[in-house]
């Protein structure tokens, strides 16, 4: 990317930051599959000696290869994505077991990148516009589990229903595409479980 | 329709779905069953006539199609055809009622 717009054509957009695979800035379409393209080498991708770049499916496009990422994050944060504590800091840490089940399964999903490859390979995303996406869920599940949070029930009030995880088919293209190996399919099949939980219990 | 409805939507797709698959293997065993032994409609009749059992079974798999197919076809027609709203919902609900009164007279018909 960086050869063509030195050399071939200065004009071309495109965004990237840390060149490491850590800021989630360089996802884009390779070859047909959304992929983050710092860390992808042409010659794993490459299909007959060609190969074709786009931008991420399911968001505008701003120019050339960047899209507008506000969507993506904006669900976020109707996801209920912040986590809120319940200690102040005059208090002591609360502690964490590493090894808890509610741990483990924060651990899983944690280290998202926020890199939209996931929400760019999800079909309910195309098809279902005001869905929340693998990305936003997969976030709320981590903070549904994290014992030091405070608001799991507005949350799973956030996350259920049509535009949220109850839409999910299952197909697992996110977990497919994801560069970190996250699995946001588990962690939205935890949501509706914890949902259904809640309902039981009265709670949602 | 808030969020609360959605979800109990999803739990009684979910439950529907596996009372269905019992359902349908009972279903089709019997049918498999009736068909292999040669029996005539006639037959097949005089032993559904009056039968509680086949009418407890099959007026519960008639509620469960009723349940499943319209939750099922609420997804298909959003995603595939953008029909979302009330309107949506209405016709969905006639269509579950259509379903309940077509089935309940099939079984109805073999039992009275
Ligand atoms: S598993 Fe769910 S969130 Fe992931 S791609 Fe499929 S429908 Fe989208
Ligand atoms: S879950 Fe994976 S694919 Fe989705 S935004 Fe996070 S790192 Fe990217
Ligand atoms: S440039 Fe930061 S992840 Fe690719």
């Amino acid at each position: 990317m960086t050869h063509i717009q030195r050399v071939l054509d200065p004009t071309l957009a495109y965004r990237f930051a840390c060149r490491v695979g850590m800021c989630g800035s360089c996802a884009m379409t390779v070859n047909g599959v959304a992929r983050w393209t710092c860390r992808t080498h042409v010659d794993k991708v490459v299909k007959n000696d060609r190969m074709e770049i786009a931008p991420l499916r399911n968001l505008p496009v701003i120019r050339d290869l960047v899209t507008d990422m506000r969507e993506f994050f904006d669900k976020w944060a109707k996801a209920k994505g912040q986590f809120s504590g319940r200690l102040t800091k005059n208090e002591d840490f609360q502690k964490v077991k590493p090894d808890s089940l509610e741990r483990v399964a924060v651990d899983a999903g944690i280290e998202c990148i926020g890199c939209a490859v996931c929400y760019s390979s999800c079909d309910v995303v195309s098809w279902n516009p005001d869905y929340l996406g693998p990305a936003a869920l997969n976030r709320a599940w981590t903070l549904v589990k994290d014992e030091r949070d405070s608001k799991k029930i507005e949350r799973l009030r956030a996350v259920a229903g049509d535009a949220g995880c109850h839409s999910c088919h299952t197909h697992m293209s996110c977990t497919e595409h994801c560069p970190k190996q996250i699995s946001p399919t588990a962690g939205i099949a935890g949501l509706k479980r914890e949902v259904s939980l809640a309902l039981f219990r009265k709670a949602l | 329709m808030n969020v609360k409805t959605q979800t109990i939507l999803w739990i009684a797709q979910r439950a529907s779905a596996a009372v269905l698959a019992l359902c349908v293997t009972v279903h089709l065993a019997t049918m498999v069953y009736a068909i292999r032994g040669g029996l005539s409609a006639a037959e097949i009749l005089s032993r559904t006539k009056g039968n509680a059992g086949w009418l407890a079974f099959y007026t519960v798999f008639v509620l469960a199609v009723t349940v499943h197919a319209p939750i099922g076809l609420r997804s298909v027609v959003t995603e595939w055809f953008g029909w979302r709203g009330a309107a949506r919902d209405v016709f969905l609900l006639g269509l579950a009622m259509l379903l309940a009164v077509m089935g309940m007279r099939a079984v109805l018909g073999v039992f009275l």
